[in-house]
Order: structure tokens, then C-alpha cells, then sequence
């Protein structure tokens, strides 16, 4: 965005201090323009029309400057792009990069349908939320427009993910939007050969396009002369490479795009930058060692700039990684790793269930409430304030004692006579080692859970309730 | 998306509401366009959506009715053109003009040349850009060393599999990380010497480390058990049986007498691996302990600034890397020393290691034999990308692949050409 402190981004404000937008000032809300965690619309004074110039002008301003475009529509719809940083730590990327997997026109129904819900159902739990993928690319494999619209007709019954036209045969993508028209699906591509018809289509259905170059000053051309004819909703996709030198190359042609769209304001190529891991099929056959490179493809372009992917592995171990090191780069560094210290109930416990202890780390309480609750364990369960480190550094540093644990039932006013039947306090299997120091500090009774919070269901079974002293 | 309908068909899609058109001459045939050109979306968003389509028809009604609805919402776009030729254009972009300081080289191992016994050396370092940009080469590769234990330990089953003919024998393991699975160095972990292990004394640890330096010929990282009151003891007698050896020293830290450790490595030649636990500023103050307050020399550093796993709090990892590579390129130099990575660590995320996942509500994970190697090549690539130059890693295909892909985007790798325009077609 063209503006970095929110005195610039006051003197578009109405300036009332109404507080509508939930701030009580005009600043307050300013700041969090600036850091981009509310949206000028939320301020009610400024849609009216006598702030019509304003509003114009400071939407501008605030725009981000990589383009924002949303394939799809509704609920699932994916916004991509919208960055503002080449560096996370700077603010924080938006817009997760999309992960799209195949299909292609030629599998058998039942096949094609499978695969479909099994891309729409992934799901992975990760500290209170589901890691999910994003879209379907339909792949025109046949050559037969026909085919192709009959495919993606079936694609969108079965799937309310968005999805991608992908054929380089303008008769092909003509037949598949007639039957997606009102999908806001995103077509792939235009190129260097074709593009006068795909800006037809682009243009008629009103439909997000890629643009498809290795060569930077082609793709450039290709982005120019779309814009000209009036399209915003573009993608760049400066080609894959999955090998060698020409893998480098591609690397290095991610890095300037988006360089040269940050840093140097070059509005001409601003826009999201799409990239093809799938293509590590095209040189590894065997399905582990694709997958893997596949994989290896997705994470460096997570990493580096890529707003948009289209991948072909569904195996566990390519999608889990994937979905991770996408979370790991667009997590919000501003996000605070810690949770409220204090003793929560998981579930309904009774005064037969047990007490356990964990840290405030929020990824380490979170996994283990999740443990908790999916597996149905009613139990209280402790949060000790060690500064947001985990249980096994904090046991090291000396965040996590005797001390600081009896502190957590004090201040929560839990009193295990009243609360339990049992008088006994379960520690981590990474603080064994404090079991003689909590046993004198709180006069209970210690019992040293597993290691890992994920085995508590095995442990409850051999271990809880624990034998009468 | 443009549907056209007879204006006479537009008493079925409107109902009774077309009385109120009467008493208005309509000649022929008129087409409306109920395309979405020229919707204005502040007034689609005050209908709600479900309500745009149908607004935006009534819209044109009264545009053709001669009602003057352009004015009042804004004129709509002109029908773009189409053009019939590609718009001419040349891209470029600069490179970064801050990045004027080098990462400091760093060279482990020794030749008998230099006093050492090894074979050859490896040089860390170097750098004037982020990994792999086009600002400027990198000068050199990245490079992997292998853990070796000095007694069996717990491992994930997928990683013990590969060492249980050598689990017994450090010097064998060591042979064998070098010999089959191309470590580039490899580190000899001294646990044992944990007084809650098994307390073995330093001079018995640094037995260990001269056998397993007549094992191999490549340098070696030597590694503590992280006791902190154990590890100086440990390490310096260490240092003094691999004298000469260039050797890297793991690690000073702030919570142990890291001026021993220092001391060590200038008697005995050695590099001191700085660790610190992801905190920028404590890697800052270390680092100028070491060189101020101990006098280790600016080439016998390397920082290990912590990595977490994938998914176990990579995020802080790879931010905190890659903050402390762009300071050291802007100058700090208290920061531009070259980076070590314990990507070992992945093997603590359970998807690494665990059967399946204990959530029911999650897809299945599929077999772990698979997930353990692939997590730790995501996490060491990810931190390759931040800038970290060296990888203590520990699973042979983790290696493999952790290795092709940090050669080729440092631009050693040739392959054959491969052609990507047909891919959308591809049988795969
Ligand atoms: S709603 Fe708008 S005018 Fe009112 S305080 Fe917030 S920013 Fe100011």
C-alpha cells in the first residue's frame, strides 16, 4: 500500500471519533488500516456520499501491491495475492497461497468423482483449526471440448470448491465455461499463441485467466495488453520448471516478479504468480519419489512468492507438509504463541476425572486439548504460565516448576478436595523429572503422563483411575 | 456472461410489477443485456446478493426507459477493446542495494597441510545475498552432517532401521553416514556423557571422538549431551584429543560457561557453534561475548539460532533465520556469521513418527514410513531458504533430497531438458 502511517491514512477519515467502526477514534482505527486488520468499510461515516471523493482516494491508496483477485464464488470462494511485504516478519502475508490439485477429462467417472471429494474433504486439525486444500484444476487430457465440458460439469456437481479450466485450446475452455459460467472459475491459460481468443473469453465470461510465459518480457507483454483490454484479474505464471538449472531459473523468476511488484511498484506485473509443482510428474514417474519432489517443488514456492498452486499428489505424506509450511509462512508473526494461564474443563468432568498439567505455549495447549476433546476425555486441564515456551525447554529454563504449577491451582481457586475425588495431578511425560518437586510443593499425588499428548487415550487405559494408596 | 432476453419476455420474469411500465411505447423487439457490465457494487452490496441480479435488471429497464440511471451511479465502463497485436514490453528489476556486507566464511576440517588429519575442508559462508537469488551467487554449497550417537538411542522406527548394524559402534556409524549415505561431515553426539544417562567421563567421551576421527576423513561436529554444567568439562577435553581438527564445537550457549568452550576451541583450533534458543538479540549478545569478551576470531564462529519442526514452530525458526541473515547482509556483524540447523528435530513432530493421527476427525495420515523423511527434508529446506548454511539431519533419504534440492537452486545440478508446455494434457 502506498501509505505507512496512519496520521496519512487520518486525513481521508470523517475525523467525528464516532466510534462505529468498534475504535474510539479516527486514529485507532487509522493504525489498524495501516496494519491491515480491519477494512475501510467498516466504517460506516465514510460510505456516505459526501465522503464519496475520500473513500475513493484512500481505497486506492490502501490497495495492496499485489493485486487481490477471488476465484470461485460463495463460501469457498479463494482471494489470493494481496501482499504488501517480501518479508513476513515485516507485517504478515495474506492470502494463504491457494492449493489446487488435479483432475483430468479422461479418468473413469467413478475415479474422477472419488478423487474430487477426497481433495474436498482433506482436513488436518492444527491448534484449533483445520488445515485444508483449496481447488480443483480440471485438466483437458482428452482434447475433446466435449469431453472437457463433460468433466467439469461433473466436477462442479460433485464440489463446491472453486475450480481451474486448465487446456491451452481456446475451443476446449469455451465449453467448459458454458457449464461453469456463474462459478467465477479461473482459466488457464493464455499464451503467447492463443491469446486473443482466451481475452475473449476472459472478457465475455468475465472469468480470472492465467498468463502463461517462461520468458519474462513475453509474460509482461501478455499482462500489459490483457490490462489494456480492460482485465484485472490476472494471473502470472512464469512456468515450472521441475529440474536443473531451469528449476533455478524459475526460482529466480518468482524473486524478481514479486520484487519487482513490491519493492519497485511496478504495477504492470503486480499481480498473483501461479506455480506447477504437478510438473515433477513430468520427470519422475514413480509415485513416492514424484511425490516427494512434488512436495519439495510446493514448499519452496510457499516460501518464496507463489500465491497459487496446481499439485496431482493426494498421498498423506505430500499433502500433510504441504498444508503445514503453508500455515508456517502465512501465520500472522503478529499473533501472540501464548494462551491464558489457568485451569480449563475439556469436555464435562466429574470429580472422578483427571487434572492435567501443560504449559501456555498456545501450539503445545491446543494440541493437547484437541487430544483431549477429539478422544472425549473429560478432564480439567491445566494451563501454566511459562512464557509461551513448550514443556520441554521450559523444564530446561526453569519456566515450568513446582512452584509456578501450584501458583496455576491457586490463582484459579482449584482446590482439588473440593473438585476431585482423587487428589492426584498428572504432569507431562517431558516434566517426569519435576514429579518429587510438585509432590512436596502441592501435597498431592503425581502421576507422569506420556510423552506425547497424542498417546494420553492409551495411557487413560492402562493408567486412570489410578489404584487406591 | 451475457444472456439476452426480449423485452416482451419481461412480463413473465417480473410478474405483476410490469404494470407499472404502462402507458410506454416499446417498438419491436429491444435485447437488454442482463450481463453484470456496469453493476454498481455498492448498490449490488446495499441489496444484498441475493438481490443483485435482480437489480441490476430493473437498472436496465430504466435505462432503456430513458431514466437517467447511469448518471446517478456512475457512468459505465467503455466496451474495452480488443486488440489485435501483443503490447511490446521488456521487464527488469534491480537488485537489492543494502546487501553490501558478506556472511563471514567459515572453514571446518583441517589438512595435514594446516595441522589437521582430514581430508579435505568445507567451507559455510560467503554470502552476499539471500540463498540461491540472483543478487549474486552463493560461493558455497550447502552442506550436510550426520548424527552419530556414542550409544543407541531412542529413534523414529523409520531412522533406526538404517543403523542397527552400527548402533553399537560410533566409529562404524560414522563410516557408514560417509560411506553410504554421502554426509559431508558428520557429528559425534556424546550423550552418554549426561550424568542422568550414564555419566561417562570426558576423557572416555574423548576416546569416543579420536575413533571416530580415525573413522572418517571428513571434519566433524562434536556435540554434548546439552547438560549444561556436564558439557564445558566434556567439550574441552574433546578439544584437546581432536587438536589441530578444526572441528566444530556444539555448543556455546548463554546458560552454560560458554568462556570455557571458547577457550577450548582457540587452544585446540576449533570453531565454536553458537547456539541460542529463537531470540535475535540473544544470538546478538552472544555472538559479541564470544568475539569481545573470550577473543574467538570472527572465522571460528557459527551460529545455531534453533530450529523447531515442521508444524512444532518452524514459523519463529525460519522468521528468526531469515532476520538474522537480511541484518548481517545490511551490516550488523555481530549477525553475519554462517547458520547450522538441528533439522533432527523434525523427528520430534509426531506426524514424523506416530502410526496414525490421534484425531479422528483428521484424513488419514497414511503410512508413517513416508512422512518422517519428508518432514525433515521440508524443514531443512525451509530453513535453506532463510539462509542456513549447515544441517545436522539424520534420515538417509531426508539427505538424498535435502541435498539435490539445495544443489540445484544453488545451480549445480544439470538435467535434461524438459518440456512443460503440454502439461495441462499430460498423462500422469
Ligand atoms: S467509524 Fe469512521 S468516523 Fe467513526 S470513529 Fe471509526 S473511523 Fe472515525
Amino acid at each position: 500500500m502506498k501509505l505507512n502511517s496512519p496520521l496519512q491514512v487520518y486525513k481521508y477519515l470523517p475525523q467525528i471519533n464516532c466510534a462505529e467502526c468498534g475504535d474510539a477514534t479516527c486514529m485507532a482505527f487509522a493504525a489498524h488500516l495501516i496494519d491491515r486488520s480491519k477494512k475501510l468499510d467498516d466504517c460506516p461515516p465514510i460510505l456516505k456520499n459526501e465522503y464519496k471523493k475520500k473513500y475513493t482516494e484512500l481505497q486506492t491508496l490502501l490497495a495492496p501491491e499485489i493485486r487481490e483477485i477471488t476465484i470461485g464464488t460463495g463460501e469457498h470462494a479463494k482471494s489470493i495475492g494481496g501482499d504488501d511485504v517480501l518479508y513476513r516478519h515485516q507485517l504478515t502475508f495474506f492470502d494463504p497461497t491457494a492449493f489446487a490439485y488435479d483432475v483430468w477429462d479422461t479418468m473413469p467417472e467413478a475415479e474422477f468423482v472419488e478423487r474430487i471429494n477426497k481433495i474436498t474433504n482433506f482436513r488436518k486439525f492444527y491448534v484449533g483449526k483445520f488445515l485444508k486444500v483449496d481447488m480443483v484444476a480440471v485438466r483437458c487430457v482428452s482434447g475433446d471440448p466435449l469431453k472437457f465440458a463433460g468433466a467439469v460439469k461433473k466436477a462442479s456437481e460433485t464440489t463446491k470448491l472453486p475450480l481451474i479450466l486448465c487446456s491451452f485450446d481456446p475451443a476446449a475452455l469455451k465449453a467448459a465455461l458454458e457449464v461453469v459460467r456463474d462459478k467465477n472459475p479461473l482459466i488457464y491459460a493464455a499464451t503467447e499463441k492463443n491469446w486473443g481468443e482466451v481475452a475473449d473469453l476472459a472478457l465475455n465470461y468475465k472469468v480470472p485467466v492465467v498468463l502463461f510465459s517462461p520468458d519474462l518480457d513475453k509474460l509482461k507483454s501478455l499482462a500489459l495488453t490483457f490490462r489494456e483490454m480492460g482485465m484485472k484479474d490476472i494471473v502470472l505464471d512464469p512456468g515450472t520448471y521441475p529440474q536443473g538449472k531451469k528449476l533455478k531459473e524459475t526460482f529466480e523468476k518468482f524473486i524478481m516478479l514479486r520484487r519487482a511488484g513490491i519493492k519497485e511498484g511496478q504495477k504492470d506485473i503486480a499481480y498473483p504468480i501461479m506455480a506447477v509443482p504437478l510438473n515433477a510428474w513430468l520427470v519422475y514417474k514413480d509415485t513416492v519419489t514424484a511425490s516427494y519432489w512434488e512436495t519439495v517443488l510446493a514448499s519452496v514456492f510457499t516460501v518464496r512468492y507463489g500465491d497459487i498452486m496446481i499439485l496431482h499428489s493426494l498421498e498423506p505424506y505430500a499433502m500433510l507438509p504441504e498444508v503445514h509450511i503453508r500455515d508456517t509462512i502465512y501465520t500472522d508473526p503478529r499473533t501472540p504463541v501464548k494462551v491464558a494461564p489457568g485451569v480449563n474443563e475439556v469436555g464435562s468432568p466429574t470429580k472422578d476425572s483427571p487434572v492435567i498439567v501443560t504449559t501456555n505455549f498456545a501450539l503445545t495447549y491446543y494440541t493437547v486439548e484437541s487430544d483431549l476433546s477429539s478422544n472425549k476425555i473429560n478432564c480439567y486441564l491445566a494451563a501454566v504460565d511459562t512464557d509461551g515456551i513448550g514443556v520441554e525447554a521450559a523444564v530446561a529454563g526453569g519456566q515450568l516448576t513446582a512452584a509456578k504449577i501450584n501458583d496455576t491451582f491457586q490463582k484459579a481457586n482449584f482446590d482439588f478436595k473440593d473438585k476431585t475425588s482423587h487428589g492426584t495431578l498428572i504432569l507431562p511425560g517431558l516434566a517426569a523429572r519435576l514429579q518429587g518437586d510438585v509432590e512436596d510443593v502441592t501435597g498431592l499425588r503425581v502421576m507422569i503422563g506420556p510423552p506425547d499428548s497424542g498417546r494420553i487415550p492409551g495411557w487413560m487405559e492402562k493408567s486412570w483411575p489410578p489404584k487406591p494408596k | 456472461m451475457t444472456k439476452k432476453i426480449k423485452l416482451s419476455e419481461l412480463g413473465s420474469l417480473f410478474g405483476g410489477e410490469i404494470q407499472a411500465l404502462e402507458g410506454v411505447k416499446i417498438e419491436g423487439d429491444v435485447e437488454i443485456d442482463l450481463g453484470q457490465t456496469g453493476m454498481n457494487p455498492q448498490m449490488a452490496y446495499a441489496l444484498g446478493h441475493e438481490t443483485a441480479q435482480l437489480a441490476h435488471h430493473l437498472i436496465n429497464i430504466s435505462r432503456i426507459l430513458g431514466y437517467p440511471v447511469d448518471q446517478m451511479l456512475g457512468a459505465a465502463p467503455a466496451k474495452p477493446a480488443r486488440l489485435s497485436k501483443l503490447i511490446e514490453s521488456k521487464f527488469s528489476v534491480g537488485k537489492i542495494e543494502e546487501w553490501k556486507t558478506p556472511i563471514q566464511e567459515v572453514v571446518l576440517g583441517a589438512t595435514s597441510s594446516d595441522g589437521g588429519t582430514r581430508k579435505s575442508t568445507i567451507t559455510l559462508g560467503g554470502e552476499t545475498a539471500l540463498p540461491y537469488y540472483f543478487d549474486s551467487p552463493m560461493p558455497h554449497r550447502n552442506h550436510i552432517t550426520m548424527d552419530v550417537f556414542d550409544m543407541p538411542i531412542n529413534m523414529a522406527k523409520a531412522v533406526k532401521s538404517n543403523y542397527e548394524d552400527v548402533i553399537n559402534s560410533p566409529a562404524e556409524w560414522a563410516k557408514k553416514v560417509v560411506r553410504d549415505f554421502g554426509a559431508d561431515m558428520v557429528t559425534i553426539h556424546l550423550i552418554s556423557t549426561d550424568p542422568n544417562i550414564k555419566d561417562t567421563s570426558p576423557k572416555e567421551a574423548a576416546k569416543t571422538v579420536e575413533e571416530v576421527l580415525q573413522a572418517v576423513d571428513v571434519p566433524i561436529v562434536i556435540g554434548g549431551s546439552g547438560n549444561p554444567e556436564k558439557d564445558p568439562a566434556v567439550l574441552e577435553k574433546a578439544a584437546e584429543a581432536a587438536e589441530g581438527e578444526r572441528c566444530l564445537l556444539a555448543s556455546a550457549s548463554l546458560n552454560l560457561d560458554y568462556a570455557r568452550i571458547a577457550e577450548a576451541a582457540k587452544k585446540y583450533n576449533h570453531v565454536v557453534l553458537s547456539w541460542t534458543q529463537l531470540e535475535i538479540n540473544a544470538q546478538k549478545e552472544l555472538n559479541r561475548k564470544l568475539m569481545k569478551q573470550c577473543g574467538v576470531a570472527r572465522e571460528n564462529i557459527l551460529m545455531d539460532p534453533t530450529t523447531a519442526a515442521l508444524g512444532y514452530g518452524l514459523d519463529y525458526a525460519y522468521t528468526n533465520m531469515e532476520r538474522i541473515r537480511l541484518a548481517g547482509l545490511m551490516g550488523d556483524t555481530e549477525l553475519n556469521f554462517p547458520m547450522s540447523s538441528g533439522t533432527t528435530n523434525a523427528w520430534g513432530a509426531r506426524e514424523s513418527w506416530m502410526v496414525s493421527s490421534p484425531l479422528k476427525e483428521d484424513s488419514d495420515w497414511g503410512p508413517r514410513e513416508y512422512r518422517g523423511p519428508i518432514w525433515e527434508i521440508i524443514t531443512g529446506l525451509t530453513l535453506s531458504l532463510a539462509g542456513n548454511d549447515l544441517f545436522m539431519m539424520m534420515h538417509p533419504t531426508a539427505v538424498q533430497v535435502l541435498k539435490e534440492i539445495t544443489q540445484t537452486l544453488y545451480g549445480g545440478k544439470e538435467s535434461e531438458p524438459v518440456n512443460i508446455d503440454n502439461w495441462t494434457s499430460a498423462v500422469i
